[in-house]
Order: structure tokens, then sequence, then C-alpha cells
């Protein structure tokens, strides 16, 4: 039985790998500018973990095979060169790739979270609420107008508490259900909860950011490739959470210089 | 020689029915009665596993008998949303607190480390009787929270803020539930620190004349650590639960900020408070409590290996010193579980760091496991299954954390079935064979009698191929972008990925059909196992030195230690082992402490 068990391990460590070697399932493609990075420090934290899997899961396999072959009453062996070269290895080469992890994996998360939005970026703000998306972007004055959480009423379609009669910043606000970007130009995202913790994650354009309810938050990021995707909420909101989507439309700068004028019209 | 060290706190033995088996003294009998409670909150979690299974492949089935349980959450037997989230949440809760931590800490603790140490009982047995009751009282607690209008919480295991705070207009159970939860868990922190308080002082204690803190079996070590750990972790969730349950019912704000519109209705009565602060104060309990969970095992499978290899660890110290750093390090990793939560995103790389280097106390104990299977003559039975099975899924379960370790790469991961895949593995179901493997090996000491082999083989094969087919491709789905805590999936994107979850639910009912052929054999072999010798297994440590079944006060007389806890692959008068107790000089292969 322990011979087949140790079979087992390393015909089950194999079979876990298989689908990965052939990426049978893989991430949606990328449609970012800085995707790559995450991809690249991806592929690389596969190579790294693949090795350490498959290496020491079919060590596994032989010792326990080896083991169960030995006959009563053997004096056990040490392992060669004993504790000290395992201790040794393990320091070094975790140690290496976790230098090698840590400090080229900065460079991808850099790129998201340290890197300012450049100044020409189109601010669009998202409201988070149980369990819709509502897209905001400030008109032709370029301002959003101030919010006021007393005003929200979705009977009345005012999603995010907009004075439109009073703040003149307001005025031109327009307010969407789905978002629409022109492709190939950055976009400085402004995230507000108007209730719980939500979050914005769109896999293809590779980023994901929580809404803090009390804390508004920003991302920057730009899509390179027209399309329509989803956008989902992944922070667990409560019954509708599977429910709570938008879409993402990434258009030609034609599309969406007519698509807002579309929108503007409609408010 | 050693320091002769205080002797526990006496108690006599027990004179009627109620101080012997329910408000026991005997640590072994509160070490009994946590298992006990830990096998029925497993098959409680597993049932509830198997309907959210059955509901994410099937989404309209109806499940037999769940309507009885809710009306209201499943009309006619088929889960609501949530429901589906309310049954998460329990499952969760109950796997995490009332059975990773309470079997390989609190019931195999409490039984046996007192007896590894050579003590009649712990120093405390009062507060260790209250230990155990409180926290019995922790599970009818939130057992109760299923049968309170609205049901359980659904904000799952971890509550996060302010869904689990302000109350039942965030939704179905956020009320009664939520706060049932929240006292439950704070039952539960109390518990565990007596518990912890008791662990400590025992092993600092109560060891007997010779037993060294190098001489105590790794398994004694592993509690310590995890009582040590335990003491801090339990004591920062514990306020956190006060704190939660104070926005409930006496009008604060810690979690709640202010300007909140639930159902157009602003939340005027709270403001201030920091959603943020729940995630740090949970987080900073809660990556320990991995380790609570997983370092037991990690002990427990050493113990059980070395009897099974006949040798001992290649480097026993090398192994304990890993696993104190792994204790020191947990502290210091928990902001790895918020990287994309919103705190200051510096942060995330001052959190990853010390996250990636935890996988080299990690690595060193897989490598010094793998280096004492090489050239040891092994013995297959069900113990020393689970054992290996263990070390096979801490290694699988352990390499993805190489992915949540690093920020940029959580961008695409967080929140996925990569999560699950990585954290069951590592923590659920390794930590699981761990139990498993602590019950094949202590069940005879524990209950006198021996659990049937042949039924423990098919249990391991079943529970080892069926937990592969279920949690890896947990991790496919992960890289797929697959979004947990779903009730359904509805986005285009997820179409695809709905016959892996098929799969993956055919292998839960599998794995979970073996679970209760182990159930069976452990209550047959209650009553109708073979009659277990005092040590039956041929192991060294004190456990086997004493009768079976273990007298009220431990040992007839308190032993005196001479040996290092594994002195395996000796010739002595016993044959290829010396026993912690025996006197006998012999020639060792290894220097002793």
């Amino acid at each position: 039985m322990g011979r087949l068990f140790a079979v087992t391990i390393i015909v089950i460590a194999v079979a876990s790998a298989y689908p990965i070697i052939m990426h049978t399932w893989v991430a949606p493609q990328d449609i970012s500018t800085h995707g790559y990075l995450i991809d690249n420090q991806m592929a690389d934290t596969w190579i790294e973990a693949g090795v350490a899997f498959l290496s020491s899961q079919i060590l596994l396999g032989i010792f326990i095979w080896q083991g169960v072959s030995r006959p009563k009453g053997f004096k056990y062996g040490t392992f060669p060169g004993g504790a000290k070269v395992l201790v040794i290895a393990g320091f070094l080469l975790v140690g290496t790739e976790v230098l090698a992890l840590g400090v080229f994996g900065t460079k991808a998360w850099a790129e998201v979270y340290f890197k300012p939005p450049s100044a020409d970026a189109i601010p669009i703000q998202v409201q988070a609420g149980q369990f819709a998306f509502y897209f905001r972007y400030p008109g032709p004055d370029g301002k959003f107008g101030p919010l006021h959480p007393e005003l929200i009423n979705e009977g009345q379609q005012n999603y995010l508490g907009l004075d439109q009669t009073n703040d003149a910043a307001s005025k031109d606000d327009i307010v969407a259900a789905e978002m629409a970007i022109p492709v190939n130009h950055e976009i400085h995202l402004l995230m507000h909860s108007k209730d719980l913790g939500h979050s914005f994650y769109v896999p293809e354009l590779r980023v994901q950011q929580d809404f803090v309810p009390g804390l508004d938050l920003s991302l920057h990021f730009t899509a390179t490739k027209i399309g329509k995707y989803e956008i989902v909420c992944t922070q667990l909101c409560g019954l509708g959470h599977y429910n709570m989507k938008a879409y993402l439309e990434v258009m030609s700068q034609a599309d969406y210089d007519a698509w807002l004028k579309q929108e503007a019209a409609l408010q | 020689m050693h320091d002769v060290h205080a002797p526990a706190a006496h108690h006599g033995p027990p004179t009627t029915f109620i101080s012997k088996h329910v408000f026991s003294l005997d640590h072994k009998v509160i070490g009994k009665q946590y298992y006990a409670m830990a096998l029925v909150a497993a098959f409680i979690g597993m049932f509830l596993s198997w309907a959210m299974r059955i509901h994410l492949a099937w989404t309209n089935a109806a499940i037999p008998g769940l309507q009885i349980l809710s009306p209201n959450g499943a009309p006619g037997g088929v889960m609501t949303p949530e429901y589906y989230l309310q049954i998460l949440t329990m499952h969760g809760t109950m796997m995490v607190f009332f059975v990773l931590t309470t079997a390989p800490f609190a019931a195999f603790g409490n039984y046996f480390l007192p007896i590894q140490v050579g003590a009649e009982d712990m120093p405390f047995p009062h507060f260790n009787m209250m230990s155990f009751w409180v926290t019995f009282v922790a599970f009818l607690t939130l057992c109760a929270a299923f049968f309170v209008p609205q049901g359980p919480p659904l904000s799952g295991w971890t509550a996060y803020a302010p869904l689990s705070a302000i109350g039942p207009v965030a939704g179905p159970g956020e009320g009664t539930g939520q706060i049932l939860w929240a006292a439950s868990i704070g039952l539960f922190c109390i518990g565990q620190l007596l518990g912890s308080l008791n662990f400590i002082s025992t092993t600092l204690d109560l060891r007997a004349k010779g037993m060294s803190l190098m001489r105590l079996p790794l398994s004694a070590w592993a509690w310590f650590i995890t009582s040590c750990i335990g003491l801090t972790a339990f004591a920062v969730l514990l306020p956190g639960c006060i704190l939660l349950i104070l926005d409930h019912v006496a009008g604060t704000s810690f979690f709640i900020p202010g300007g909140l519109v639930l159902n157009d209705q602003l939340q005027s009565a709270h403001s201030g408070g920091s959603t943020l602060l729940w995630q740090h104060l949970f987080w900073f309990f809660g990556h320990p409590e991995v380790y609570i969970a997983i370092v037991p095992a990690m002990g427990i499978v050493s113990h059980v290996l070395i009897t099974n290899m006949r040798r001992p660890m290649l480097s026993h110290r090398a192994l304990l010193y890993s696993m104190i750093a792994i204790g020191f390090l947990s502290y210091v990793v928990y902001g790895h579980h918020m990287f994309v939560s919103g705190m200051n995103p510096f942060s995330a790389l001052v959190f990853s760091f010390p996250t990636l280097v935890i996988t080299i106390p990690a690595t060193i104990i897989t490598l010094i496991w793998l280096g004492s299977l090489y050239g040891s003559q092994l013995r297959i039975n069900s113990a020393s299954l689970f054992a290996l099975g263990f070390v096979s899924m801490f290694i699988s379960g352990g390499i993805s954390g190489f992915f949540l370790a690093q920020p940029s790469l959580d961008i695409l991961l967080h929140a996925t079935y990569f999560v699950v895949g990585h954290f069951h593995l590592v923590m659920g179901v390794a930590a699981m064979f761990g139990i498993y493997a602590g019950t094949y090996f202590w069940f005879p000491k524990m209950f006198g009698r021996m659990m049937n082999e042949t039924w423990g083989k098919v249990h391991f094969w079943m529970s080892f191929v069926g937990a592969y087919c279920i949690f890896m491709p947990f991790h496919y789905l992960g890289i797929a972008a697959n979004v947990r805590r779903y009730s359904a999936f509805v986005d285009d994107y997820l179409q695809p990925l709905i016959p892996v979850h098929k799969f993956i639910t055919i292998a839960a009912l599998f794995t979970g059909f073996a679970q209760m052929i182990f159930l069976f054999n452990f209550l047959h072999s209650l009553w109708f196992g073979e009659k277990a010798s005092d040590n039956p297994w041929e192991g060294t440590s004190l456990e086997w030195s004493t009768k079976t079944p273990v007298p009220w006060n431990n040992f007839d007389t308190i032993p005196v230690v001479y040996h290092d806890p594994y002195q395996y692959g000796v010739e002595s008068s016993t044959g290829d082992y010396v026993m912690q107790a025996s006197p006998e000089q012999v020639k060792t292969l290894h220097d002793e402490a």
C-alpha cells in the first residue's frame, strides 16, 4: 500500500501541474498598460512555485517508496550532509526566491499605486452601493458637484445624492449605470461607497480595489483594447453580492465623445 | 539530571457521574469533551459545505431537509442567495473556530500535554473546566443563530464591518444573528485564553524530573507554541467582538463611519467609525489563527511520523526553532489579507516581505520531514498515512501562498477561488489530516481500543484523492478570476467555469461520504474495537509509559525522564526503541540533549 501511495502522490502532483503547464485555465486577456508587469510576475512565480511543488512532492513519493521497501530492523540512514545541508538549502533557495519575488514584484504594485495619474487622465467617479455601481462624469466644467447622502433616492433616480438645482458644479454632471472609457487614454477612477464595503474588479484590466465606506480612494489605469468587459464586486456586501456588476465599455475616442453627448442628453 | 518541578494542583478522583463526565476537572475528560464538540461541529460544517456545493453546481436544486432548517431561507429546499451566504458564514465560523482550533489544540493538547510532560493534571483544573464549558456555551450560542428570526449572519467568517456592524438594515441575519455570532466568538476567545494559560503553565512548571524543555516531544512543543500565539491573538479578537456588539446594541460607531445610506435611508445614528479598524483587529487575530490550526498539526504529524519512521527527526532543533519562528512571524504578516483593502499601499510592501520570509521556516520544516523520511524504515498504517498526507497537503497549500504573499499578484487573485483553494489546503485539509493522524494514533490511549485499520485506510484514500479533486481545481478557478462568496455565477465570463464547479461538488460529496466512514469506524471502535495494549505503536514518549486506559491521575507514580523524546533505531531490551521513562542505558545514534 505504501508504494501505491508513493505513486499516487507523484501522479496527483503531475496531474495537478498539467492544467497549469497547458494553460487550460488562464486569467482573462490583459487589456491594460500595466497588466504585463503583473502577468510577467505571475509567470515567474509559476515557474518557481512549480519547481518547488513538483520536486518536493516527487521527493516525498520517492522517499515513501524507499521507506516502505526496507526490511524490518533496517538501521536508518542519514540524509547526505545531514540537517545542515537542508537548513542552508532552505535559507538559500527560499531566501533567494523571496528576495527575487519581493523585489521584482514591487514594480507592478508601484505602477498601479505609487505612480500618480497623469494630468490629462479622465476623472470618473464610481459609487458602489447594494448592489449596483453608478458612474459619474464631471461634464464640460470638469468639476464634480458635492454629494449629499441625505438626498439619495433611488426611486427618483438620484443615485448619488446630487443637488443639481442648487450646486452649480453638479448641473452638468453625467451619471450612468455603465462605464464607458476611451481606449488608450488614462482614467483616474475616484471610488466612493454609499453604504458598505464593496470592490471594483475588472480582471482584464488587472485592477482590483476595495471601496471603503467613509474613505474615498482612487485608482488609475489605461485600457488598450476596445470591447465590453464586466466590472464585478469582490467584497461580500450582502444578499445580492453575486449579482452586483456593471459593464465597462472601452471605445474609440469618437465613440466615447458620442456616448458622452448621448448620456448628457438623457440627464 | 534536571530539577523536580512543582506537582499539579491536586484534585481527588471524581466521585459522581457529573464530576466524572460533565463538569470534570480531569484534563483527559476535558480533552475528550473538546474532541466530541469538534466532531459535532465538523459534521455540521461539512453538511453545510455540501449544501453550498450543491447550490453552486445546480443553483435551483432542492436540497432535501434544508427547508426544515430554514423555511424562509430554503423554501422547498432551494436555497436563496442570502441563505447561501448565511450557510457560508456558519460553515467558516464552525470550521475555523470550533474544529480547527479546538481539535488539534484544545482536544489533543488537553489530553496529552500533561501526560507528555509527566504531570498529573494542569495547574488550574477549574480554569480548564471553565475553558471547555465557556467554549461549549460559545458553540451553542453560534448554533442558536440558526434558529432566530432572519437566521445567522451573512457577513462571512471574517464579519467585515460595516456589513456586520450596522444592523438588520444591511441584510438578513445582520441583527440578532450577527450579535449571537460576535457573542459566540467573544466567549470562544475567553475559553481559549483560559486554556492557553493552562497550557503555558503546564509546560513551564509541571514537567517531571528529567523532562528538560529539549526533551519535550514535538507535539508538546507545538501545543506550547500555539498557546503562546493564542494568548495574544485571542486577546485582540475579544475586544473586537465586544466593540462589534456595542455598535449593535449601545449606539456606538467603532466600525461605522458617518454618511452611510442604506435602503435610501441615511444612517444618521452612526458617525466617526473606521471600517478598516475591524479588519486590522480581525486579521491581527486571523493570521495567527492559521498557525493556531496548523502548528499543533505539525507537532502531531511529526510525533506520528517519527514513531512510524522508527527514527528521530533529522534535526529536532531545526524543526523546533522553525515552529517558534513561524509563531513570531505570524504577527507581522496579517496585512497580506488587506493588500487591496484601502490601507496605505506602502503597508502592502511592509506586510509582503515577512509573508514571503515565513516561507523559509515552513520550507525548513518540510525539508526536515523529507530528509527524515530519507533512509527511514516506514510503517504504513492509518495514522502514518494521514501524517504523510498532511505533508503533501501542506506542500501544496503552502506553495500557493507564494502567490498571495505578493501584492501585485493579489490584484488578480484576491477574493477569488485561488484564495479558497490555498487556505483550505494549508489550513483546513492539512490540519484535518493532522487531526485524523492524531485520532488514529492516540485513539487506543484515549479510549482503550484500537480503531479498525481497514476502514481507516479506506477513509484515508477517499479523503486524500477527494481533497485534491476539490481543492486543486479551486486554484484553477481562481486563476480564471472566479470570484468567491458568490451564491450563483451570473457573470458572462464565469459561465465556462461552471462544469469545474460541478466536478468539485461531486468530489465534495464523495469526500464527505468518506468522513461518514470515519465516523462509523470511530463510534464502532469505541465499543467493539480490539482492546489496546499500553503501547501499541511502540512509542517512546510518556503517554505510552502509562497504562491504558490512563488512570485518573495519569501515572501510578510520577515518571522520571531519562532520555530524549525519540530514541528510535537503538538496540534495547524492548526492541528498536527506548522509552523516555526507561532507565535503561543504550547506545544512541545521536548525542542526547
